[in-house]
């Protein structure tokens, strides 16, 4: 199996002296589909913005698609975001007034493909994700579950490496919120590695892998026999 | 193993201009606004140049139509003695000898004589108009044309018959020709009215008699006291440097020479000061505008922090978030200054047309207020741009 997301010992401390991400070994492998589950202040979006390169440790290395970020300068850690890594958000991050079909062709902008496939790959995904009718909607057009499945449909447009989901349901109703995780593992069911960040324990429990985080530590991942201290 | 760092893609011409006309879509009221402030600096300075340059076009078709080669001797004043000289009455004859004159005639002041509506006019109110001994070719050699009427010809000269200039005229009240006027306590018939003559003020306020009618009459001693003559436009300066003593032999000193074209071409080069002036001016409104765009880019930068954050989640280098903001600057000022351009060709046009001028819009200055314009996108963008890019994704992701 190909490793994906690689973290060795990888810390991340803040000026003020607090240290959001200790000492963490991680290992994805492509196909998988990971969550990772604490309470808050546990240092799950900052190991989410460690493994999605938006930022980086203060120790350790992090190896995404075999490449080590920590000596890449910042123009090629944005290439390998483009190119490798499909981020969603709890905001959704649609920006107002653009329609679905142009939010989701902005997910291959920066990824070197013409605007005519853009357009074309951004409609075959939106069908994908069951928006076919939605195309030209606007995100005040579209209920909460459908901006979620429009900014899933984005990071999924450039096929990435890794899908990486922070709270991903947690503006939902638990109806959108079934559907947008029903979303997510069709996705992985046709090879999309997926991790996705969650607070709440009950969908951590159904998908096949989780990752407890604890004041910046993991201190159980059910892909290792081996028990961590707590 | 070891793989060669990824290289960003390069992000096309079209899709930076769309992401830059997207930016800008969201808000336009502010971007009306803030265009506006750079469309009015574009236009005060288009205008500005463009009503200098129609108005020195049509100071230069002036001078063209008139010729600058229309040179004047009047006696001026002895240079001992200070008192009031005199030009000899052959002085017209001897400067028509000097040869690259084509041409010369004479008024000769009638101190005397005074000129009223009629004979119940009081003898203070003259109007201020002088009357003048004219030679017939005067008209000619000065450029003047009639407005109504007839100028004055061998026939006329010998009668009491008189031709007024355009001020004289309006003073008197007289509209056409056939009037009585009261000159020199006589009635006088008016044979013709003249246009305004703009190399020769002094005629618009004069009543013109023949020279014979103001011998016999009005007690002319045929001493001119202004000589106007025409010389070959490559030896002005030559006849203006034998002019004085041609006409005066006898005291060269005393004698000025002018040229009446210079004045004209003085309003030129004074046009010029004020112009520069009033650029200036347009230049203040248009840092101005240039500083509204950039205030306008940092709101931007403060409010779509959001959008910076997922735009480099989506892989966009920094490289990238500064050349949006800068083009969004760009095509911010760059409306503006179209929009300015238009404007300022439109007041420009608007009011040539309405002074009667050629409608001149200086292209070389259209082109160089779309340069500025470009500039002022650079300048006012780049600080903006910069902070976008220097932002880091996750404190930019943060904020919502």
């Amino acid at each position: 199996m190909t490793a994906v997301l690689q973290l060795d010992s990888v810390t991340r401390a803040f000026p003020g002296g607090v240290t959001a991400v200790h000492q963490v070994d991680l290992t994805v492998h492509r196909g998988e589909f990971v969550a990772v589950v604490g309470p808050s202040g546990s240092g799950k979006s900052t190991l989410l913005h460690l493994v999605g390169l938006l930022d980086r440790p203060t120790a350790g290395t992090v190896r995404v698609a075999g490449f080590d970020t920590g000596a890449l300068p910042d123009r090629s850690v944005s290439a390998l975001r483009a190119r490798a890594i499909g981020f969603v958000f709890q905001q959704f991050h649609l920006a107002p007034g653009v329609r679905a079909l142009d939010a989701v062709a902005d997910g291959l902008l920066y990824t070197g493909v013409a605007r005519a496939d853009r357009r074309t790959r951004a409609a075959e995904t939106l069908r994908r994700v069951g928006l076919a009718e939605r195309l030209t909607h606007r995100p005040h057009e579209l209920s909460g579950g459908e901006r979620q499945r429009v900014a899933i449909a984005r990071a999924l447009v450039k096929r990435p490496d890794v899908l990486l989901a922070d709270e991903p349901t947690g503006n939902l109703d638990s109806v959108s919120a079934a559907g947008v995780l029903d979303l997510l593992r069709q996705s992985h069911a046709v090879g999309t590695t997926v991790v996705v960040i969650t607070h709440d324990h009950g969908i951590a429990e159904s998908l096949p892998r989780r990752v407890e985080l604890r004041d910046g530590r993991i201190i159980r991942d059910t892909a290792d026999r081996k028990a961590y201290a707590p | 193993m070891t793989l060669s760092p990824p290289r960003p893609a390069r992000l096309r011409g079209t899709d930076l201009l769309l992401i830059g006309v997207s930016g800008l879509r969201t808000r336009p009221l502010r971007v009306v606004l803030s265009a506006l402030g750079v469309a009015i600096g574009i236009a005060a300075m288009l205008a500005v140049l463009g009503i200098s340059a129609s108005s020195r076009a049509d100071l230069d078709r002036t001078l063209a139509a008139l010729g600058t080669n229309l040179l004047t001797v009047s006696p001026g004043e002895g240079v001992l003695s200070g008192e009031p000289a005199a030009l000899p009455a052959e002085a017209v004859p001897m400067i028509r000898r000097i040869g690259p004159v084509t041409s010369a005639n004479s008024v000769g002041l009638l101190q005397q004589a005074r000129l009223y509506r009629n004979d119940r006019i009081p003898a203070q109110q003259t109007g201020a108009i002088a009357v003048l001994a004219a030679d017939l070719g005067l008209l000619d050699t000065v450029g003047g044309r009639v407005a109504r009427g007839a100028w004055l010809n061998p026939a006329t000269a010998d009668f009491p018959v008189t031709v007024l200039g355009a001020t004289a005229a309006e003073r008197l009240g007289v509209t056409d020709a056939g009037a009585q006027v009261w000159l020199g306590g006589q009635w006088f018939t008016v044979a013709g009215v003249l246009d305004p003559v703009p190399l020769a003020r002094e005629l618009d306020s004069a009543a013109l008699v023949g020279g014979p009618v103001a011998a016999s009459r009005l007690g002319y001693d045929r001493h001119p006291t202004t000589v106007y003559c025409r010389a070959a436009p490559d030896q002005v300066l030559a006849v203006r440097a034998v002019l004085a003593a041609t006409a005066n032999p006898a005291d060269p000193l005393s004698a000025r020479v002018s040229r009446p074209s210079d004045a004209l071409a003085a309003q030129r080069a004074t046009d010029r000061a004020f112009t520069a002036l009033l650029l200036g001016l347009g230049a203040v409104a248009l840092l101005v505008g240039g500083v509204g765009v950039a205030n306008t880019m940092i709101i931007s930068v403060l409010e779509r922090r959001g959008e910076i954050g997922l735009r480099r989640a989506l892989g966009a280098t920094r490289r990238a978030v500064a050349a949006q903001f800068l083009i969004e600057s760009l095509l911010l000022s760059g409306l503006g200054g179209v929009a300015g351009a238009l404007l300022g060709a439109a007041v420009t046009a608007a009011y040539a047309t309405m002074q009667g001028w050629l409608v001149a819009v200086p292209v070389p200055a259209l082109a160089a207020g779309l340069g500025v314009t470009v500039l002022v996108g650079v300048t006012a963008g780049l600080y903006p741009a910069l902070r976008a890019a220097r932002l880091s994704p996750t404190t930019a992701l943060a904020t919502q």
